[in-house]
Order: C-alpha cells, then structure tokens, then sequence
C-alpha cells in the first residue's frame, strides 16, 4: 500500500468534561448531564492529533473525524476539524437510544462507516473516561476482521504495515501489524494541539454530513442493561500527625507496619 | 452454567491477576475450565491443573502465541467455546484481558462488560464508571457473558489443592495480520505493584525522575512497590507501567503512601480501595488528604528521608 494510499478515520467522543465532578441522580439512572460541561473524550483528542500529524507528514491523504450521539455531538466533531481533521461524519443517535448506546453498537456504526468511506486506518482513544470501558477499537477491529494495536504510545508507517509501541502492565511492546489496522491511543503517545482561532474558523467551513445508524444497517436494541447507578461507598478523611514519629506509631498502631 | 477463565502467564509462570479471575468465574457457579496458550506453556498449565475450583485446563501450544496476540488467541477461544459451550468467559482487567476480550465478545457478536468489582448474580455485574465516581449495576443477558474482572476486588484463588484434568487443543490456522516483534519490560527487584502489601507513589511534587530515590529508599524498608501518579509519568519522571489510576492499574494495598500526590479524581480512582492511605504533601488544601486516613503537611524532601531512616532504626 503506498503511504499516499492511507487514509483515516478518527472517533471523537462527547463526554462530560474530566475536570468535572459527576453526580448521581437521586433516582440512580445514571448521572446528571444537564448544564454539565462536555468536552471531547482526551484519549480522543490524542487520537485526532495523532491522524493529523500522519496527515502533515504526507503519510496519510485524509483525516475523517466521526461522532455518535446527540446533536451536540457535531461540536465535538467541529473541535476535531479545528484541529486538523478534513470532514466531519456525524451519527445521529436520538437521546433515548443514546442512553442506551454501548461500545458494541458504536463498534457495529464505526465498522460499517470504515467499510463505506473505504479508509484504510481506524484511529480511536484507547477508553472513555465516562464508561471507561475500554472496547471500541478492538470489537470495531473484529468485526472488521483487521488487526488491532491498542495502547498505542507509538505508531510508524513502515510499508504495508505498521509499527505499533504499545503500554502493556509491565512496560512496552512493540507489535507490527498489516495494514489496514485499528489503533487506540494511549496517554503517552503524543500531546494534542490547542485548536488556534484561525483554525476554529476555518473549521466551520468544513463539512459535517450527517447519517442514521439505519442508513448503515445497525440495529440500535439495548445490549447491556443498566440497573443502577450510585454512589460508591465514601472514604472520610482521617487525622493530620504533626511528626514522622507521629505517623510511625499510628501506623504501628494499626498494624500497617 | 460453566465458566472459561482465559489464562494470563509468561510461559514460565502464572501471571497473578489469573488467580482473581478464576475466584470471579468460582463465583458465577458452574464449572470452571482455564485457557491457556502459548509457546512452551506446559509448566503454566500444571500450576493451573493444581489451583483449587479449576475442572479443566486446555493448552494450546504453538509459535503462534508468541506474545499472546490477540488476533490469533481469538480464533483459538472461538473453537473451544464452540467445542465446549460456555455461558461465561472473563480474564483479568490487565492489558492482556482489556486488549483480549472484547475482540473476542465481537466475534461472538455479543455485548462484553469490562472492568468487574462484582458478581451480583450470574447476569448481573457491578462495576465502576467516571474514573470509580460511580458504581454501576448491569445486567448482561447477551448468550455468552464475555467479562473483565478488577484483580484487586476478588481475593486470589488457593494455587494448591486442585486437581484438574488436561487437555490438549491444536492451533486453528494463522490469522497472519499481526506479528509481536518484543518488548522492553521494566526490570525491578521490588514487588509487582499491583499485588504488593505496601505502595509508595510519588507525584509531580517529586520535582524529578532521580527524587524517586527518596522513594525507593523508603520502599526497601517497608518491601514496598512503588508506583506513580499520570502527572509524574507525563513528565517523564518514571515509566508509564507505574501509572497508578483510572488509566493506569488499580491497586488496593494495606498502606497506600501518596507523596507529592495532589489527588485528582483519575488518580483516586486508582488507589482509594486501599486499606490505609497516608498522604505527604506541603499543600494542606491538596484533595488526597480528603482520603487519607493519615495526612503529614510537610516537605516531602525533609520527611521522607527521616521516615526512612525512622523505620531503619
């Protein structure tokens, strides 16, 4: 495959901001949205920065940034676009399937898209840091039957293929994989960019076209149900010592040490 | 009902998470058979065969398990479940499991449930979302449960006692996408951070990757792990397998000891299951110590050496 032959596609999603303190809803359906800042998910953002500095170094020909979700999702799309990414796809999912959309359905959406737009490399963060679950890039990269290099804290394009660094628990591990490939981001793999006013209104000119999950096949029916969300058990703060001696007999006390 | 716990190891030896995994799938009821795959791997297969609860172990060895890629274990675990008709499969929440699973939950076209801190019953998990913010309930009623267990939220099932019997299966044929070509592992002589008794992490206020002697030091004493917070691993500090947090491991020690940690939500959420936390921090607002059940407003410069040569004594 010639490296000019490359092209991406990037899922950004739409998730409340990490700096914000999530609370439960008293009625334990899940947590409170409404007037919550959302932001694009951060292993996303790694991931578009990731496509696009491809894109600078001529290796890949074009960035495709998409979103499922809400309305709202076509700002997360934008921030993509302002920092770099070509076109926008945008998967409208009404609210209420929405609270109901699981990795499994964006997985069945994304394969289906890759397979429409024809692009040769799915780029995604490695989790969401709202269900942290952790599942898109490798159900997406089954269900298109393509390799997967996940945790990704470098990638290189080496031909038909591509050299994957990946965080694994006891430090890194280099994989190659044949292209076309699927690759999630890790934290380390580069820093992304601030999107520049420039760029904020150039990305309003580019394209967002908009589809239906039905427009690619996929059945939105609940998979995994959710029964309950709540609180989980809070630690109270402790005591100040004033010494070291102070917290080495505390601790001695307790048995710790 | 019966249970397949995909087996994690270095061909020489069981890797620990496998234990927590096997108590998880103990739990759901039914049979539990293990997985295991590899290269030369008989050895990893007998400690299993050995472990107690485990019925039955498969052993599949083959080049093609070098580095234990998930594009050619997946097809191996298709065949045995469609040899043996399993309702449930887990592995360890580790990077293996977390890479693993929900490849093979897809090709199962089945909705996978990561990440588990409990079995309420066997359809019905728990585990935590918004970095541990919340603790979610779910109930999968997909044919087979694909799940990931949290190592730290299931004790470690007995290594003595069992009897299993062994079984042997042959490789289905290369998927050929994906070749491992190695891996720079960091070495230490320490404990392993997530099964370790005692954690000392460091943060940002370390100031320093060589700081984290001061910390080392202190762990040779308390025969500690030490671990670290994302903003010491981003700034270079110390490498990424010593992230403790949402995106890091979570470990849940007796004596956690944060020092120049301020304690975002992220890092939280990887630590605040430990049984005694202790904070050091110069900062006396910093939110760790709205967690720690000891908190030292001090320089970690100065009292970190005298903690250590305290506990010398």
């Amino acid at each position: 495959m010639a490296a000019a032959g490359l092209r991406a596609m990037v899922g950004v999603k739409r998730v409340i901001d990490y700096a914000v303190k999530v609370r439960v809803k008293p009625d334990k359906t899940g947590v409170v949205t409404d007037g919550v800042k959302h932001s694009m998910n951060p292993f996303c953002e790694i991931a578009v920065e990731e496509a696009v500095r491809l894109k600078e170094k001529k290796l890949i020909s074009e960035v495709v940034a998409v979103s499922c979700g809400p309305q709202q999702c076509q700002e997360t799309i934008r921030t993509a676009l302002a920092m770099g990414a070509d076109r926008g796809l945008h998967v409208e999912v009404p609210a209420k399937d929405y609270e109901n959309l699981s990795p499994f359905h964006v997985s069945k959406i994304l394969a289906a898209l890759v397979k429409k737009e024809g692009v040769n490399l799915l780029l995604l963060g490695k989790q969401a840091i709202d269900d942290d679950c952790n599942q898109t890039g490798q159900m997406t990269a089954a269900f298109l039957d393509w390799p997967q290099g996940t945790f990704a804290s470098e990638v290189t394009v080496d031909g038909d293929w591509l050299k994957v660094e990946r965080e694994v628990d006891g430090g890194l591990e280099t994989v190659r994989l044949k292209l076309p490939a699927v690759v999630t981001a890790d934290l380390r793999l580069n820093e992304p960019r601030y999107a520049t006013l420039p760029n904020i209104m150039k990305a309003k000119k580019k394209k967002i076209e908009v589809v239906k999950p039905s427009d690619l096949g996929v059945d939105l029916t609940p998979r995994v149900k959710t029964l309950s969300v709540e609180d989980p058990p809070q630690r109270q703060a402790g005591v100040k010592v004033e010494t070291v001696d102070d917290l080495v007999a505390k601790l001695k006390e307790s048995g710790r040490i | 009902q019966s249970t397949l716990v995909i087996a994690e190891h270095t061909n020489e030896a069981l890797t620990p998470i496998t234990l927590n995994a096997i108590t998880a799938a103990k739990r759901v009821g039914g049979e539990v058979s293990c997985l295991v795959a590899g290269t030369n791997c008989e050895k990893v297969a007998q400690e299993l065969s050995k472990i107690q609860g485990v019925a039955k172990v498969l052993l599949a060895q083959h080049d093609l398990y070098k580095g234990l890629l998930p594009e050619e274990l997946t097809p191996l675990i298709l065949a045995a479940q469609k040899q043996f008709n399993y309702t449930h499969i887990c592995a360890g929440a580790s990077a293996f499991g977390k890479s693993l699973l929900p490849r093979l939950a897809a090709k199962l076209d089945v909705a996978p449930v990561s990440d588990i801190i409990k079995i309420k019953s066997p359809d019905t998990f728990v585990r935590t979302i918004y970095a541990g913010n919340a603790l979610c309930t779910v109930k999968c009623e997909e044919k087979v449960k694909v799940f990931s267990v949290r190592g730290t939220s299931f004790e470690a099932a007995p290594v003595s006692g069992g009897s299993g019997s062994l079984e042997k299966l042959s490789a289905p044929s290369p998927v050929g996408q994906s070749e491992w070509v190695g891996q720079s592992l960091t070495k230490s002589d320490r404990p392993e951070l997530t099964s370790a008794k005692i954690v000392i992490s460091g943060g940002r206020g370390l100031k320093s990757g060589e700081n984290f002697k001061l910390l080392y030091d202190l762990a040779d004493q308390l025969h500690a792990a030490v671990g670290a917070s994302r903003a010491a691993v981003d700034a270079g500090f110390v490498p990424n397998d010593m992230q403790v947090g949402q995106t890091g491991k979570i470990v849940a020690p007796e004596l956690y000891i944060a020092v120049g940690i301020s304690g975002a939500i992220q890092h939280l959420a990887g630590m605040k299951d430990s049984k005694t936390i202790v904070a050091i921090n110069k900062d006396p607002e910093a939110p760790i110590f709205q967690v720690a059940d000891y908190g030292l407003v001090a320089d970690l410069f100065k009292v970190v050496p005298e903690l250590t040569a305290a506990l010398k004594k």
